[in-house]
């Protein structure tokens, strides 16, 4: 069956009486975003919704689209009629044939919007339900938990009729809750913090270290290639800072203080990521942190290392299983690049028995020890490479005139 | 010369001859080496697959790169059949298949798998309402080509892959050698699992083949070493061979409705120059836009391929695959054309580069040859 218009409710946002024209004027931005390939489609903003008019194209491809757009609850497909009944009628059994389903039980729901249609809501469900009941001995009526519910809302111009409810990203959209610097390393963990940041409406630019020669190209293309994928959830744009972090990490290196040196370096990687938010006028840091998960994520740990900066540090991880974390790596398409095997520099100098419980005054002790510290954070901040990713541009080639080639 | 053999090979673009010895020159170094030179190489065939998925719409770690279509069929159709073979080993194709599936699934058999041969109806066609019917508990891979190199018949694909979205457990290959470029392919609206594309076919170099491997699908490989191509397929990355074959594939599928309609009308003026011409008899198919096919019963196609060519003009008998084994077609037998059809059948294909004056030029010159064979044949009859 084809579908003529998609309805496109909104997340908890609409709840918010003063802001909320500003998060509609938002959500019709990343949906026209997200649908600019389909030239056919048509999308308005009416009363907390969007409708999206179909215009013949099939709404498959059109949702699965939209299902990643921050800010969508969830959607639904639907016929649209002219607001009377039989047409109402006809449409609500073309509705109900598609569903294949062995669904036994239905009820119809009528909302009537427009307030002059001739039948009360309470008419409504038992004129369309009865005609639906008769064209489908199969079904019966459970008004209390039914396996396909019929809904029906009627409007001046046109009654909607549909049956399916899809469930999508929700949230907020991206950027209408402001914006933090993510510490993005190549692993599994924070492109999923990532994510989660950025469907609570955080605008995100990304933070990656890199030790070269220790960590190889590879593990910074990987690092591109995943800032790429979360672009698309960025509405289609990411920065990514490439910071060099060689100097610093040998340095604590040659401190003898293996236990210690993981702290030492997640220290070092938040002072940087604090210089930068405030150079990028972000407000808080995100990491991929999940409690207990390693040495430098017990909660010990997490207390020291968290002392080196006065923004707040958000963990949306923090409280999930490895499993939950992976399945959502998979499901936002990170998990196949977060596993290529190339070394980040998390996973380099890693002593045998890093300290879970680090001692505050120690460390700071030790760093107080390491030559020239502030000057080689400076500098890391200084010699930062900036590139703005985009969905479909991850592979950077060895001169740009060499894209001609393909 | 003219060249009307388009299904066998094509002339390669200027790009891709230019870009090939750009890249052999600049980037030789092994693109599973870890220095700098094999990064940048590999980079380049990461961007490759990344175009290629941006062309039909997947992922890019769905393709995988060989050395020809043939291999790219044969390691579908061994690949999966092999790893699925704890669940089943039967498998569906038709008696059509270019060489390089039918000769795989007759090797299949004698390993001890059970194919089911669909036939084929008079146009070349496969009856979707068959393919559902013959579909059973322990059927693992449905192989079938999109369109036919020899006659040009073109499948229901859409029909066909609407039969197997009911059976989600049945992997569908299509060898699409023929039709990317010439047709609509669409990977996930069919459902499809593994595709094959041969890019010497669209104006690209010899020597790289393409298979698509939907995500999830499983192939057990027929070359082992190295784990290049995410382990499907050992053997050193062709950079060049890869970069300018993605090239070719992009441009033609990028062109490809106006191709289908330049064609289509090239196709149709030479059937309507032919359709009364003595001895010719036009091979009813509903044919895909860059191929005609005909007979001239009880004369032998060799023959009037040779004659074309002192005129310059170059076609072909049946597949280049098979031409050369001087038996009646298999394709056409299939077909249940009768047996002076079959041995007798010319394949004409287009490229870009042919214009309306080429094609009313090849009429004049197929009429030639035949009226001039039969007048031979008459006398040697006398």
């Amino acid at each position: 069956m084809t579908y003529d218009v998609l309805i496109l409710r909104f997340g908890e946002f609409t709840l918010k009486g003063k802001n909320r024209s500003r998060f509609e004027k938002r959500m019709m931005e990343h949906v026209s975003q997200a649908i600019k390939a389909f030239p056919e489609l048509e999308a308005r903003c009416v009363f907390g919704r969007i409708y999206v008019a179909l215009n013949g194209q099939a709404h498959g491809e059109v949702v699965d689209r939209l299902r990643d757009v921050f800010g969508i609850f969830s959607i639904s497909p639907a016929l649209s009629t002219q607001p009377e009944l039989e047409a109402i009628r006809e449409a609500g059994a073309a509705v109900i044939a598609a569903q294949r389903t062995k669904e036994q039980t239905f009820k119809t729901s009528v909302r009537r919007v427009w307030k002059a249609f001739p039948h009360t809501s309470q008419e409504m469900n038992h004129l369309v339900g009865g005609y639906v009941l008769r064209l489908n001995p199969q079904l019966k009526v459970d008004v209390h938990s039914p396996d396909l519910e019929l809904r029906v809302e009627i409007q001046q111009d046109a009654a909607l009729v549909y049956c399916e409810t899809i469930r999508t990203a929700g949230g907020f959209p991206y950027g209408t809750n402001g914006k933090a610097m993510l510490l993005l390393s190549g692993g599994i963990d924070s492109p999923v913090a990532g994510w989660h940041a950025m469907r609570r409406g955080l605008e995100l630019e990304a933070v990656h270290f890199y030790s070269y020669p220790y960590t190889s190209e590879q593990a910074r293309d990987k690092v591109i290639a995943l800032a790429s994928r979360l672009s698309g959830f960025a509405g289609g744009r990411l920065r990514l800072h490439l910071v060099p972090f060689t100097e610093l990490q040998t340095s604590f290196a040659q401190m003898k203080q293996d236990p210690l040196i993981i702290t030492m370096m997640r220290r070092a990687m938040l002072r940087i990521a604090d210089q930068l938010a405030r150079q990028h006028g972000a407000l808080a840091i995100v990491t991929g942190d999940s409690l207990g998960q390693v040495a430098s994520q017990t909660l010990g740990s997490m207390h020291v290392i968290g002392q080196v900066t006065s923004l707040p540090l958000l963990r949306p991880l923090v409280m999930m299983d490895k499993q939950e974390i992976i399945d959502r790596a998979q499901a936002i398409g990170t998990y196949d690049v977060s596993i290529l095997p190339y070394e980040d520099c998390c996973t380099l100098f890693v002593p045998r028995s890093p300290s879970t419980k680090p001692n505050l005054r120690v460390v700071e002790k030790v760093e107080s020890f390491v030559d020239g510290y502030e000057r080689m954070v400076e500098e890391a901040v200084a010699a930062t490479e900036t590139m703005e990713l985009t969905p479909d541009h991850a592979v950077r080639l060895a001169s740009a005139s060499e894209e001609a080639w393909f | 010369m003219l060249y009307f053999d388009h299904c066998a090979s094509t002339p390669p673009h200027e790009d891709v001859v230019r870009t090939l010895s750009e890249i052999m020159t600049r980037h030789y170094a092994n693109p599973s080496s870890l220095h700098r030179a094999g990064i940048e190489a590999e980079r380049l065939i990461a961007r490759a697959r990344e175009v290629l998925a941006g062309v039909f719409g997947v992922s890019p770690a769905e393709w995988v790169f060989t050395s020809s279509g043939t291999e790219s069929n044969n390691l579908a159709i061994f690949g999966a059949a092999r790893a699925m073979q704890h669940r089943g080993r039967h498998l569906i194709t038709s008696p059509t298949e270019h060489a390089s599936v039918y000769e795989t699934f007759r090797q299949l058999e004698r390993e001890g798998y059970e194919v089911s041969w669909l036939p084929v109806d008079r146009q070349g066609r496969i009856d979707p309402q068959a393919l559902a019917q013959s579909i059973r508990e322990d059927t693992t891979l449905v192989s079938l080509m999109h369109v036919n190199n020899e006659t040009g018949a073109v499948q229901p694909i859409s029909e066909l892959a609407a039969v197997l979205a009911e059976h989600p457990r049945v992997l569908f290959h299509v060898d699409a050698v023929q039709s990317v470029g010439k047709l609509p392919v669409m990977l996930r609206p069919w459902r499809i699992d593994l595709l094959t594309l041969s890019p010497h076919k669209l104006r690209g170099p010899k020597g790289t083949g393409i298979l698509y491997v939907r995500e999830g699908v499983r192939l057990q490989p027929l070359l082992f070493g190295g784990s290049h191509e995410a382990g499907r397929r050992a053997g050193t990355a062709n950079t060049a061979g890869i970069v300018t074959s993605v090239k070719a594939v992009r441009l033609a599928v990028e062109s490809q409705a106006e191709r289908a309609q330049r064609m289509g009308r090239l196709g149709e003026r030479l059937r309507r120059r032919l359709a009364d011409a003595q001895g010719i008899v036009l091979t009813k198919v509903d044919a895909a836009p860059h191929i005609v096919h005909l007979c001239c019963p009880s004369l032998k196609s060799e023959v009037i391929v040779h004659l074309l060519e002192q005129e310059g003009f170059l076609v072909s008998t049946q597949s280049a695959c098979s031409s050369k084994s001087g038996q009646p077609s298999r394709v056409l037998q299939a077909m249940r054309l009768e047996r002076p059809l079959a041995e007798s059948g010319i394949r004409i294909s287009f490229g870009d580069e042919h214009t309306e004056s080429d094609i009313d030029r090849l009429a004049d010159a197929l009429e030639r040859a035949v009226a001039r064979l039969q007048q031979l044949e008459e006398g040697r009859g006398e």
